[in-house]
């Protein structure tokens, strides 16, 4: 394998009904930065059945250039369909790198590309650096629960692959009308190399996807006791105009959908404000939440390890404190 | 119908403690579990086995000696036959050259029991967390794979497979034969009986090595097969400074947080 041939830190913008997926212009950002150390380019490859805006876009959130691939075929993700296409561009262009963001298509594009292309992939990752004296990205992603932070690194193969998941980078600053080079590559599927069919797609929860762009998020945790304890969460949630987020333990407990759920096996999420209430903080829960600019936590333990990781401690009765929470806030307002 | 579910035996990652001193982890004392996910897909697979008798169910798993423990349980609870492979060759593998031994593995399996229709996995592994075997065992065999599957039903050569989505499901057909990882599902997997354990115990297991498996390709298995190398691990730290309120009464709490958020700017 000669190195100096692969060049360029490709993002992958997933679409998906022609609409691309926030975590891939979050993508830019951290993309943007290395592309810068590494002296390559910044291109996105936005692949799609009808997906034009798409590209231009990733051009305003700062990729120097585009590969725009569309067809019918690529209206809807299929494994074969988008890896056929990731094949042929990459045996084509050489990238270096190639960042994916962890999306379930995109977890599952990636171990399929990590095989085809006969390369390393790293799932999940949390931070990203660029190793300027190994010439490597060095990914580091949470292991064991979260229990253990890992940086990984692809040393003798290329491209290198990493997904990251959403909610862990902000978007870019959009500047509007700029401009760069979009180039169309043809490359069709035939029906017949689409193993997989799509017989019915149901639509369950708006709020899934907004928990991951939410300024505001309130939790409930084992504390809230029981599904009526969430109402108190919603109340605060909608007084602040934020979104309900909760932890394993009272989405297992069956009290929330799990599409609320945040942490290691839930949503990663980046809010401004985060305030959990009754949750005691299990390493996997704060796992999901590292992005957050402001940590709240409400609790009636004084030992509850999620005020070790909380910016603000309140220890006390989360039904006293979060209607008198309430209150202040009205008051404020007013 | 012949059907193979692959399983990993793990640490229960919700009993890991960090040694403060050290600031690593402590193993010692933490049970060895059968990975959730891959009980959820067996108990898919036994479902399917339920509604389609004369289907087989082959285990399979890679590790020491010791993950015949995890094979065993699962032969309680819907398992038919287990498998384990095992080789110090094939130690220090990452996603990739675990992958294609396993791949590797089901091929000399299949030449022995002929093809498998569908093979099970879990979505991910709770002590790696990668997600990636799977998919890549599919990838290594030329099959299709279905990845985050919550339900899967059989009719005639399709499969289909309820596939969680980010805004919901959808409902996908893919032709035998197949990779399929699953999710959490809806429903519990089942409890052994004190019969089905006991003749889990009189049960073989048959350890596959390298030596089992003619077509392998050492260069492609272990630390030296592996794309990924670990540079290093750390214990993740927080460094912010907490402000800590804890008034007598509720309101005043609420009040001072309220008052400090808003000269934070927060809300």
């Amino acid at each position: 394998m000669r190195f100096e041939e692969y060049k360029n830190l490709w993002v992958f913008v997933e679409t998906e009904e022609n609409a691309a997926k926030p975590v891939g212009y979050e993508l830019l950002r951290p993309g943007r930065q290395l592309a810068d150390e590494m002296g390559e380019k910044l291109v996105a490859v936005v692949i799609g059945g009808q997906v034009e805006e798409a590209a231009k876009r990733a051009i305003e959130y700062g990729a120097d250039e585009v590969i725009l691939v569309e067809g019918d075929e690529y209206y809807n993700y299929t494994t074969d369909a988008y890896s056929i296409a990731m094949k042929t561009l990459v045996d084509k262009y050489k990238p270096s790198t190639i960042l994916i963001g962890a999306t379930n298509n995109g977890r599952d594009l990636g171990p399929k590309m990590a095989c085809d292309l006969n390369t390393g992939l790293t799932a999940d990752c949390t931070q990203l650096g660029y190793d300027a004296e190994g010439g490597n990205m060095a990914w580091t992603r949470p292991a064991f629960g979260g229990n253990l932070m890992a940086t990984i690194l692809c040393p003798e193969n290329r491209p290198q692959l990493g997904t990251v998941r959403p909610g862990v980078f902000k978007r870019p600053e959009l500047a509007e009308g700029r401009e760069g080079k979009i180039t169309r590559e043809e490359i069709h599927v035939e029906e017949s190399q689409i193993r997989t069919k799509l017989l019915e797609r149901v639509k369950e929860v708006a709020e899934a996807i907004n928990l991951e762009e939410a300024e505001i998020i309130v939790s409930g945790g084992r504390g809230v006791g029981g599904p009526e304890g969430f109402g108190v969460i919603k109340e605060l949630a909608e007084l602040l105009g934020g979104v309900v987020g909760a932890s394993r333990a009272a989405v297992d407990a069956g009290w929330i959908a799990h599409a609320h759920q945040v942490g290691q096996t839930g949503k990663t999420v980046g809010p401004k404000l985060y305030i959990a209430c009754g949750i005691s903080g299990a390493i996997q829960h704060a796992a999901g939440i590292g992005g957050a600019d402001v940590i709240v936590a409400v609790n009636r333990d004084p030992d509850a390890p999620i005020f070790d990781i909380a910016d603000y401690a309140v220890v006390g009765d989360l039904f006293q404190v979060l209607p008198a929470m309430m209150d202040e806030i009205k008051k404020l307002r007013s | 119908m012949k059907i193979l579910v692959c399983v990993k035996q793990v640490p229960d990652t919700t009993e890991i403690k960090i040694d403060p001193v050290t600031n690593t982890l402590i193993r010692a004392g933490v049970p060895s579990i059968v990975n959730p996910f891959d009980a959820y897909a067996l108990e898919i697979a036994a479902r399917i086995k339920d509604a389609n008798p004369g289907t087989e169910i082959t285990l399979l798993s890679m590790g020491p000696e010791q993950a015949k423990d995890a094979l065993r349980e699962c032969l309680a609870v819907g398992g038919d036959k287990a498998y384990l492979c095992s080789d110090r060759q094939f130690g220090g593998s990452d996603t990739l050259a675990t992958s294609y031994i396993l791949a590797s593995a089901i091929e000399a399996i299949e030449e022995k029991e002929g093809k498998f229709d569908i093979i099970f996995g879990g979505k991910q592994a709770i002590d790696g967390d990668t997600g990636q075997v799977g998919p890549e065992i599919a990838a290594h065999m030329g099959l299709a794979q279905v990845t985050y599957a919550s339900e899967v039903s059989v009719e005639g050569d399709s499969i289909i497979v309820k596939r969680e989505s980010d805004q919901g499901y959808d409902r996908i057909s893919v032709q035998k034969p197949a990779v399929i990882t699953v999710v959490k599902t809806a429903f519990d997997p089942r409890y052994p009986t004190i019969k089905s354990k006991m003749a889990s115990r009189k049960k073989e297991i048959t350890v596959i090595t390298a030596n089992d498996m003619p077509k392998i390709d050492l260069t492609r298995c272990g630390l030296k097969g592996s794309p990924t190398k670990v540079k290093k691990t750390f214990t993740p730290v927080r460094t912010k400074s907490c402000v800590k309120i804890a008034e007598e009464a509720a309101a005043d709490s609420a009040a001072k947080l309220v008052g400090l958020l808003a000269d934070a700017k927060v809300l």
